[in-house]
């Protein structure tokens, strides 16, 4: 009987655990200078959020019985920063153990607890692309994330109906890792793109046998299914358009070489990440209608990125690219504002411009434009409020709110935020030293265990 | 000069005015003369700020400054009208012409091989070349320290101004050795000694340090005892020791590289009980230990201020608010980015510091005439007077803000082309040719 009671129990709490719902909110913004990104920008004007939902922007609008209202005069407010690009709340980042590794996935791994969500947070940004590192050629899917600080379950980070994407990188990461480290291919890129053909041609063997079996069983009951693998079954998604390439490159002529590699196999959507020499065949990334997801002056911590320029990703948008700004670091992924703001230095782009690389572009490049990225009538109650224009270096992110949830209030900010304190790991003294979190955990892999 | 000479030149010449921007490969040369520029807001930090003011540059100085001066014959007048001018900025801290692309060992300049190394000089290994440089003086950086790091004793830094051909040529007269003291703290990942480990490390290299330094007194006694007696030292080839003699006298300075507030607090009572002239560099938890700092009188180079905080712990802003707190407690700071490549980003580092509470003011001084003051060559740079050196710039609105230009540029003297890598780059590529088609 004890029994039966702690296994109903554990399945109550269970089914509590996956199936509730992260929480949604109202709030009015009042009077605040609203920064719609697609629709121009307002004055004195309010922003409701009913049940985390945008339900109106304009003047005047009075709050709903109940409903918290923020006084945002003389503030900002934009829509929520979305990074396309990060590796903050996971535990791992790479699984470098192959150069092919579509069966794993990012969204096993999430780490509701890291502090780096927060620190987001704190720097308007609301959601994340949480990626794969760029250790192996494919890599494993990644998980769009929402930046719901506060809770243990893992579950309250996902954006539920987000599209599923995976990570692909080319160049000098899977090139060093594998090539030089364990003398496989791909030890040039020549060997990236082989390894690339290779695994859609069997992906596309498995997805063979596989309708083949499919039409067969209606008929022949006794027809025997082919040998599942989910790594096959991944690749085989990434063909049929279901898994969007979200692709660490770095030169110009590796982006050319994915590019034809996907005309060859039928697969359409790209994006590219880093993309430094992007600027370079801007025509061909407009042509084939790739995306691509830059920062805004990294270069020359490495060979391929020594012949960078800072306005890529203003010569990207003028060839009508859709481009992001984006993070790949804890660090960055709190300032992207300013990270945006460094295209009207370098190239001159206009505020709407620069504001669309960090909110309604990611958008696009996630799949989830009609959800984020503006302040819309209809779309997610995700808004960052600002103190000074947000493309200002005088910028100060004051609240920050998640389905009309407020999660950073910079007056409310606590001196230790951390939701779950682990005695035996009191918080110490870390330099931070790594440049590429793309790259974490390989070295410990690569160095130390063996 | 015959006549068909002259022509092929001017057509030369202006085939290149054409050419210039689109398919400059090279840069341009600094141009050096009399130059007035005129009817602009001087803000020259020391002393206030003139409106419809004019500089006068005139062999490598600042020859006048102020309103209503009338401007020298033969000078070159460039209007300024709507434009301001400031100090070329200061970085105080960098590994910038030391390293070129940081994942090729081979082209990193800044991590010699030991542990006692003062004798290491910077300024002999900085490339004159690097395509950083360019990069960053067309933000309006025109001088900054660069720095060697590794072991206790990595070197010596070197300020240097971001333009010539030789290293002597950019030296801008300072140097200092540079001491990484022993830390208490992680090293970050792959540090996973336990606490009581640790601790046997610090207080073992703490101990080797007072025997090295105790050894440095030696070398300067029998130095001195040698002098007095004018015979010559008899003591073997040892480039440390000598490095460190004007340090450990008293003469020179000594640049302490320390984090965690438990080992500035040690560090503090190091410099009191050695009398050392010191200079703290990094300091990201001064703001633990403000009060400490400003009691001991020591000045800091802080940063970078866009940085993570240095525990889970701590609060999200705690790097960007440190040079503020800092301050607010008294200690005298200049900021630093420790970049190599993306040294372009100071205005940005001292933005973040004034909007996080040191303000515009302090900000400016911090990446000019503090650190010019901290380093001794005040009375070189740092603000805009007259005999001093023409390191200055001219923009279209305040320094620190991303989206302002910076126009011009003059280091020593010399107005440099506001060309770079990234800008040529630009220049290529914005309209690429061939496009799409063949």
């Amino acid at each position: 009987m004890k029994q039966l009671f702690s296994l109903i129990f554990i399945l109550s709490a269970s089914i509590t655990l996956s199936w509730s719902q992260p929480s949604k909110g109202s709030l009015l913004i009042k009077n605040g200078t609203v920064l719609t990104v697609t629709k121009g920008t307002l004055t004195n004007s309010d922003v409701l959020i009913v049940d985390g939902i945008i339900k109106k922007i304009g003047k005047n609008i009075s709050a709903p019985k109940g409903v918290e209202v923020i006084d945002a005069t003389g503030l900002y407010v934009m829509p929520g920063i979305i990074d396309a690009h990060s590796h903050i709340g996971i535990d791992v980042v790479n699984e470098a153990t192959n150069p092919v590794t579509a069966d794993v996935w990012v969204g096993d791994a999430l780490d509701p607890m890291d502090v780096s969500i927060y620190r987001a947070l704190a720097g308007g940004t609301t959601t994340s692309h949480a990626m794969h590192g760029s250790a192996n050629v494919i890599g494993g899917q990644c998980e769009t994330i929402k930046h719901r600080f506060g809770s243990t379950n893992p579950n309250d980070l996902r954006m539920d109906g987000a599209p599923r994407t995976i990570k692909f990188a080319l160049g000098e990461n899977p090139m060093r890792v594998h090539g030089e480290g364990n003398g496989i291919i791909p030890r040039t890129r020549m060997g990236v793109e082989e390894v690339i053909r290779r695994a859609f041609s069997e992906a596309q063997a498995y997805q063979a046998k596989w309708d083949a079996y499919n039409k067969d069983k209606m008929k022949n009951p006794r027809a025997l299914a082919p040998e599942y693998s989910r790594r096959l079954e991944t690749l085989a998604d990434i063909l049929s358009g279901k898994v969007m390439i979200h692709c660490h490159s770095y030169r110009a002529d590796e982006i050319l070489m994915l590019m034809n590699v996907c005309k060859d196999f039928g697969v359409k959507k790209i994006c590219f990440q880093h993309v430094n020499e992007g600027f370079k065949v801007a025509p061909e990334l407009a042509n084939f209608g790739a995306y691509a997801s830059v920062f805004a002056d990294w270069w020359a911590y490495k060979f391929e990125v020594y012949y960078s320029t800072a306005y890529n990703a203003a010569i990207l948008t003028r060839n009508g690219v859709v481009t992001s700004i984006n993070s790949d670091s804890p660090d960055l992924i709190r300032h992207l504002y300013h990270e945006a703001a460094k295209t009207q230095h370098y190239g001159g782009l206009s505020d709407d411009e620069a504001l669309a690389l960090i909110t309604i572009n990611p958008a696009k490049q996630l799949g989830v434009e009609d959800r984020i990225g503006s302040l819309e009538e209809g779309k997610e109650g995700d808004v960052a409020i600002f103190r000074n224009h947000p493309l200002s270096v005088y910028a100060v992110p004051v609240r920050t709110i998640i389905d009309g949830v407020v999660y950073f209030d910079i007056d409310k900010d606590p001196s230790d935020i951390r939701v779950s304190i682990d005695p035996d790991n009191l918080p110490t003294f870390q330099q931070y030293t790594e440049e590429d979190r793309c790259m974490d955990g390989v070295f410990e892999y690569l160095f130390e265990n063996r | 000069m015959n006549y068909k000479n002259s022509i092929s030149i001017a057509l030369l010449l202006a085939a290149c005015l054409l050419q210039g921007n689109v398919k400059a490969q090279l840069m341009s040369k600094a141009v050096k003369g009399t130059f007035a520029l005129t009817h602009a807001t001087i803000h020259t930090i020391t002393k206030g700020d003139i409106q419809d003011g004019t500089v006068v540059i005139q062999d490598g100085k600042i020859q006048a400054v102020g309103a209503g001066i009338a401007t020298p014959a033969g000078a070159q007048v460039i209007d300024c009208t709507g434009k301001e001018i400031y100090p070329g900025l200061i970085d105080a801290g960098t590994h910038l012409g030391l390293s070129e692309v940081s994942s090729v060992s081979l082209t990193e300049d800044y991590n010699e091989i030991g542990d006692l190394i003062p004798e290491m000089q910077a300024l002999t290994a900085v490339n004159p070349n690097s395509a950083a440089i360019p990069v960053t003086r067309v933000n309006g950086v025109t001088t900054v320290l660069t720095m060697p790091s590794g072991g206790r004793f990595p070197g010596t830094a070197a300020l240097i101004d971001l333009n010539g051909y030789t290293p002597d040529q950019m030296y801008a007269g300072f140097k200092v050795v540079v001491l990484n003291w022993p830390s208490s703290g992680g090293f970050g990942r792959f540090d996973r000694r336990s606490p009581e480990d640790r601790k046997k490390a610090e207080e073992k290299a703490l101990k080797d340090l007072n025997a090295y330094w105790d050894q440095a007194k030696e070398f300067a006694a029998l130095d001195a005892a040698a002098k007095k007696s004018g015979q010559p030292r008899k003591t073997d080839y040892n480039p440390a020791m000598e490095a460190l003699m004007p340090v450990v006298n008293g003469e020179a300075s000594l640049l302490i590289e320390v984090n965690k507030d438990k080992d500035i607090l040690s560090a503090l009572r190091w410099i009191k009980e050695k009398k050392a002239k010191a200079i703290l560099g990094g300091v990201s938890e001064g703001w633990r230990v403000a009060d400490s700092i400003a009691a001991a009188g020591i000045p800091v180079l802080v940063g970078p201020v866009i940085d993570l905080p240095t525990r889970p712990s701590d609060r999200y802003d705690a790097p960007y608010a440190n040079p503020g707190k800092l301050k607010a407690a008294g200690v005298k700071i200049a900021i630093r980015t420790m970049q190599t490549e993306n040294v372009r980003n100071l205005p940005y580092h001292a933005g973040f510091a004034a909007a996080y509470g040191l303000g515009k003011e302090e900000a400016l001084k911090a990446v000019t005439i503090y650190p010019a003051e901290i380093f001794g060559v005040a009375d070189q740079l740092g603000s805009i007077e007259k005999g001093k050196r023409a390191d200055l710039i001219v923009t279209d609105g305040d320094p620190f803000e991303t989206k302002t230009n910076i126009e011009k540029v003059f280091i020593q003297g010399w107005e440099v082309p506001m060309d770079s890598r990234h800008i040529q780059l630009y220049n290529e590529f914005l309209d690429r040719q061939p496009g799409l088609k063949k």
